[in-house]
């Protein structure tokens, strides 16, 4: 299939200015237009020609979907914020080092001055294979070329896969849920909240979409609840070139710690399934533990159960029972605060 | 409105890939119809049992037969409801998500179709050697009962024959329900194939693109079939006049009496009870 890289199919192009005229735009033409944030990703899907919206509605002017503020002891941060400005944000940065942290290590500066936090965490797989515009599942189909005897799937899933084995790309997803915050989405009929840790959804749910959001429906904000708040956090990326490129894998944690044991502990991974996995059975069992290589060893082996190795990304196995290892004993990444 | 969809493969090649999902609601849409129209019909349409008067003389002549006719064994009313709950398990878990109900569908759809699967196999063994096997199917015998059921739904008193153990219409949805099973069943254990179960490896390659776009179709339209067929089942079903079927697919048994008004007894033939012994 030729792939023209220099000419867009036609489409309509709105540039709301408000929340409320977005969502309309939404509403009206529903599961035919297209939301573009940063449009990093958009254009790529319509230069390709593999998605062929015919309504872009273009969030670059809707000024209230931008900033960041004090919200309840935490903070609400507008989903069209960039990630250069969350990286940067003093509140952020104080409070939740975490969000911080996996924000600067999203891409390129350039792509991160451009790149929203909505975008970041709605964005679509990476998955080649669904990228190319074949009828996988992902796509409608009825196979996955990724998971075959001969596919090429080195960044694929091990965990959690259910006939597709694209996996989240996203950094700042797993930090999102290990700081338990709240997806605010804005349709027509209302406001509806959804915790992050729901907000991304499995193949086993829904093949076709990543998230909860619906035609109609906006991301409007993000909010973060005061709970994790100066807590401890660990966030390590591993990819394959360090100046700019999606994860390997990725883990984010947030702790508590009550004198040498730990108190509370959110600890998530990302890429390693269609959605920021968070590892329930690994905090289980660390609470009340001690921070040590013990209670790391037991971690990193728990974190791996039912991991399933494709052809190629076998790798990813081990590394991820040493990268949840790291993240409760910490190691090449650090623990912040 | 679409009837399939397509999709393009690596090879540039248009390929099948599933039914349309409009083709769900208008499965769904014609059970509902089928419905309201039948129950319409029927608050006009005339009484189609066997006339009382004619039924009492029947069962004085009849008096040797059992007060309580098996109609359905133990094992065939088991059959009946693990098979009923496994298809309601496969259609629920098939559409629920398509209606936008979205939940992880794929484990339990596939685990009650290995249920369906076991007790249709276990039926066809059955129903060949324990039970009577033509009793259920349709041919040109049964061409004199079309004709005299269509001049009693006219409203007409036709001596013509009744039915053996199961009315045509019974017999005519069974041949309807084979069809569409059979297909789901065969298409629904090969696209097994293409997801992870434990019970064998994956094959996504067992078949070529077309194989596999025509087996994939084949299931969309037995299931979406099979969600019209099974709406007119539970409809007829829970009908004032049908539940003394049902009912006996609870129990087991029917009435002389039923027995007598509804059906044929030189086509259904039904042992007399043993003559008591005089002292």
């Amino acid at each position: 299939m030729a792939v023209i890289h220099d000419v867009m199919p036609a489409f309509e192009l709105f540039q709301p200015g408000s929340i409320s005229d977005a969502v309309a735009l939404l509403n009206r033409y529903g599961a035919s237009a297209w939301v573009m944030a940063g449009g990093l990703d958009s254009f790529d899907w319509l230069k390709d020609r593999i998605k062929r919206p015919s309504v872009v509605v273009d969030l670059s002017q809707v000024q209230g979907l931008r900033g960041i503020k004090a919200a309840n002891g935490g903070l609400e941060i507008g989903a069209g914020t960039t990630l250069t400005e969350l990286a940067r944000d003093p509140q952020v940065r104080d409070n939740f080092g975490l969000l911080a942290e996996a924000a600067e290590l999203v891409a390129s500066p350039q792509i991160r001055n451009q790149g929203t936090i909505g975008g970041n965490v709605s964005q679509d797989t990476r998955c080649w294979y669904y990228r190319a515009g074949w009828s996988c599942y992902r796509a409608g189909g009825n196979i996955c070329y990724a998971d075959s005897p001969t596919a090429i799937n080195r960044e694929h899933a091990i965990l959690d896969a259910d006939r597709c084995v694209a996996v989240n790309p996203s950094d700042t997803a797993p930090a999102l849920v290990a700081l338990d915050a709240q997806m605010v989405i804005q349709s027509a009929s209302g406001e509806r909240i959804v915790n992050a840790e729901d907000y991304f959804i499995g193949p086993g749910v829904d093949i076709t979409r990543m998230t909860v959001l619906a035609p109609g429906e906006l991301l409007k904000a993000i909010r973060i609840p005061p709970t994790w708040a100066g807590a401890q956090f660990y966030f390590e990326k591993v990819r394959d070139r360090n100046v700019w490129d999606f994860p390997l894998l990725n883990v984010a944690a947030a702790a508590k710690y009550s004198g040498e044991n730990i108190a509370g502990i959110r600890v998530v991974i990302n890429a390693a399934a269609a959605r920021p996995l968070r590892l329930h059975a690994v905090e289980a069992a660390v609470i009340g533990k001690p921070r040590n290589e013990e209670t790391a060893t037991l971690a990193g082996q728990l974190a791996i159960q039912g991991a399933q190795a494709l052809r190629y990304n076998g790798y990813k196995i081990p590394l991820m029972r040493n990268l949840v290892k790291r993240a409760i004993r910490g190691g090449s990444g650090t623990w912040t605060s | 409105m679409d009837f399939v969809k397509w999709g393009l493969n690596p090879w540039g090649q248009n390929v099948l890939t599933h039914v349309s999902w409009t083709m769900f609601w208008a499965s769904l849409f014609a059970g509902v119809m089928f419905f309201v129209a039948h129950a319409g019909y029927m608050l006009l349409s005339a009484h189609r049992g066997r006339p009382a008067g004619e039924t009492d003389r029947l069962e004085a002549s009849h008096s040797s037969l059992p007060t309580r006719i098996e109609r359905h064994s133990l094992m065939a009313r088991l059959f009946h409801w693990v098979m009923a709950a496994a298809m309601f398990v496969l259609l629920f878990t098939a559409f629920l998500p398509v209606a936008g109900v979205k939940f992880a569908w794929v484990t339990w759809h596939w685990a009650a179709g290995l249920v369906l699967t076991a007790s249709i196999i276990f039926h066809i063994l059955h129903a060949s050697f324990w039970l009577d096997f033509w009793s259920i199917w349709v041919g040109p015998k049964d061409i004199p009962e079309l004709k005299a059921e269509i001049l009693r739904e006219l409203g007409q008193q036709v001596p013509g024959p009744k039915s053996g153990k199961y009315p045509l219409g019974n017999r005519l949805y069974h041949s309807a329900i084979v069809l569409a099973g059979l297909a789901a069943v065969v298409t629904g254990v090969l696209m097994m194939s293409r997801v992870r179960t434990p019970l064998f490896t994956r094959n996504p390659y067992m078949f070529g693109d077309v194989t596999w776009g025509v087996t994939y179709v084949t299931h969309g339209f037995a299931g979406v079939g099979l969600v019209g067929l099974v709406i007119a089942h539970v409809y007829f079903a829970v009908r004032p006049e049908k539940w003394w079927i049902t009912k006996s697919m609870i129990l087991g048994w029917i009435t002389r009496r039923q027995y007598l008004e509804h059906h044929e007894p030189d086509r259904w033939s039904v042992p007399a009870n043993p003559p008591t012994s005089r002292t």
